[in-house]
């Protein structure tokens, strides 16, 4: 098998035990991107190849001394690029922070550079994160490898289309509203949003503070187990990171089963505007589970209805005062003709922000302005309440949920780009989990007509991923929609 | 819900974005619509819930020890800026005659 079609547990095996050296996979992973990158255009920055290469050869050198390898050494991981990568471009697909290098690494970053990996690239998203399809980026779109003239998802659309293309073997990807989950399904690979507070959000660019998560896309349920276990975890430099033992997660793995979970099934979550498609391909994945062992219940959300409202007011509000730090002072882009500090700081963040990011600071500046707080902000905030209080209800009776990931197949470029309200819309059943804090998993549950990838979700109480992952990874083992792989061509 | 011109102009002045003509009127239209789909939280009675703002469990302050550590160099810190001059960072005059 080529190397590039390797899971990240199979490379992990053929490099540990010797079959191939890092230099190989290095040359290997850079030949495939030559092959189908300019088709996919999954990355911002790459890494450069030379360097690469010498530290691969170092690696090969001193390991033909001495085998021991950690999990994730010479394991090529692409970045999605709001994520801080020391000497490395960091762009967040924005004009504004054009030619910024940042002087530290994330926590998350650096759990993976501590074990030698190869850090080949950084990837496209949605201007800040913002966005459900990678088209709002300032440096064009990204694209689904299943299909060319289909978005690959966002805002982690470079990070899943990167997977999918076998453009690196597993990518970190974050989640706002549904960012890690959404591309995943679009794609046909796994996403995994942790619950909030698991992963260390020290060097993420914020768009949402109370919302944002890093999270592993991968090829199938073990890989985003072996990568959690390498973000997990308590960071004093985020304060918000849950001081919390850390399993390892792929112990959850030993049951193969789903034997004594009970499963619910939200019925607002299969209401009208679901593609039949998804609806049959969903319940097709719930009837598996059942096979395998799980209890299934239909339970009730009530409040999924306002999820999306309740989301567009938070993330807007949180992002409209993260965003305000650039100001053309720190980092990153100043506008040139500039007679006065207000006049800088305005033409500044008029030329380096992109139409969706200050539709959303505006949504969110309006949403916390004086006069209105009240009726939107403080609305919203106890609006989340309730969606916090649906599911602790329903985890008193179920183990998990089980939802679609969105409620159609990847759409096709342009479709939504002129309607922002339709481009939220699409958000509709990542956004709740986003809002609770929980755990959720996107994973391959079938493929449409058309050849496009259909996801299903997977959500479990807080801090319980590895109840979430032992669920996917018994049904990953029962089907084989994950070892489907698309053939890259241009779509008719 | 509308919203005015007026108000857009407004709220574009407190993010400090400089919009063109064009776009306060895209803004204003779009703005509206969205405003209009969010008015179904109206519906929902939250009197006594109250609001979410962390779902860090407990919502306990973090506090830690006012400690001294190792932090950015001043290179580092000034290496991106836009303009930097003695050590500091540079911005177009603010007080006195121009």
């Amino acid at each position: 098998m080529s190397l590039v079609k390797c899971t990240l547990k199979e490379l992990q095996d053929r490099f540990t035990r010797g079959d191939v050296s890092a230099v190989e996979i290095v040359r290997a992973y850079f030949l495939r991107i030559g092959v189908v990158e300019s088709k996919v255009k999954a990355y911002i920055t790459l890494n450069d190849k030379e360097a690469m290469l010498s530290q691969a050869q170092a690696l090969d050198d001193a390991l033909s001394a001495w085998r021991r390898t950690e999990p994730m050494m010479a394991m090529p991981i692409a970045i999605k690029d709001n994520i801080c990568t020391e000497g490395l471009p960091t762009t967040c697909g924005s004009r504004i922070l054009g030619g910024f290098s940042p002087p530290y690494s994330a926590t998350a970053v650096d759990a993976l550079r501590a074990q030698q990996c190869f850090l080949i690239g950084k990837t496209n998203l949605d201007e800040f994160g913002m966005g459900s399809s990678t088209e709002y980026s300032a440096f064009g779109p990204s694209r689904n490898p299943w299909k060319l003239s289909c978005v690959p998802g966002g805002s982690s659309g470079g990070s899943a289309a990167a997977v999918a293309a076998d453009e690196c073997v597993a990518a970190l990807g974050t989640d706002t509203g549904g960012s890690i989950r959404q591309p995943a399904a679009c794609c046909g690979v796994v996403g995994l949003k942790p619950t909030y507070g698991r992963v260390s959000r020290y060097g993420l660019i914020a768009f949402a503070s109370s919302l944002d998560q890093i999270g592993p896309i991968t090829k199938d349920v073990m890989d985003a187990a072996l990568m959690l276990n390498v973000l997990a975890g308590h960071d004093p430099r985020d304060s918000t990171s849950a001081d919390k033992p850390v399993p390892d997660f792929t112990r959850a793995f030993k049951k193969k089963d789903v034997k004594k979970l009970t499963i619910g099934v939200p019925l607002e979550f299969f209401a009208e505007g679901l593609d039949p498609e998804v609806n049959d391909a969903v319940g097709e994945a719930l009837a598996v589970l059942e096979e395998l062992g799980g209890t299934i219940h239909e339970v009730s959300l009530p409040h999924t209805g306002v999820a999306v409202a309740t989301y567009y007011i938070v993330a807007t509000a949180e992002a409209s005062s993260n965003l305000a730090r650039y100001d053309g002072v720190k980092y990153g882009f100043r506008a040139k003709e500039s007679p006065d500090l207000l006049e800088m700081y305005r033409i500044t963040r008029q030329e380096g922000f992109g139409p969706e990011v200050k539709r959303r600071i505006m949504l969110g500046t309006y949403a916390l302005s004086s006069g209105y707080y009240d009726a939107y902000y403080a609305k919203a905030q106890a609006v989340r309440t309730l969606i916090r209080q649906d599911f602790d209800r329903v985890f008193q009776d179920v183990d998990l949920l089980v939802t679609p990931v969105m409620p159609t197949p990847a759409f096709q470029l342009g479709e939504k780009i002129e309607d922002p309200l339709q481009m939220y819309l699409s958000d509709l059943y990542t956004i709740s989990a986003s809002l609770a804090g929980i755990p959720a998993i996107s994973l391959p549950c079938g493929l449409s007509r058309k050849g496009l990838p259909i996801g299903m979700q997977i959500l479990g109480r807080p801090f319980e991923e590895d109840v979430v992952l032992r669920a996917a990874r018994a049904y990953e083992l029962a089907t084989d929609w994950h070892k489907k792989r698309p053939l890259i061509r241009q779509g008719r | 819900m509308s919203i005015e011109m007026t108000q857009v102009e407004h709220v574009a002045d407190l993010a400090r974005l400089q919009l063109s003509r064009e776009e306060l009127e895209r803004l204003s239209t779009q703005l509206s619509r969205i405003l209009t789909y969010m008015e179904e939280l109206n519906a929902v009675d939250t009197m006594d819930i109250p609001g979410t703002t962390s779902v860090v469990a407990g919502d306990a302050n973090v506090l830690r020890e006012d400690e001294v550590q190792p932090s950015l160099s001043k290179v580092h810190a000034l290496s991106n800026a836009p303009e930097a001059v003695d050590g500091l960072f540079q911005v177009p005059q603010i007080i006195g005659d121009r």
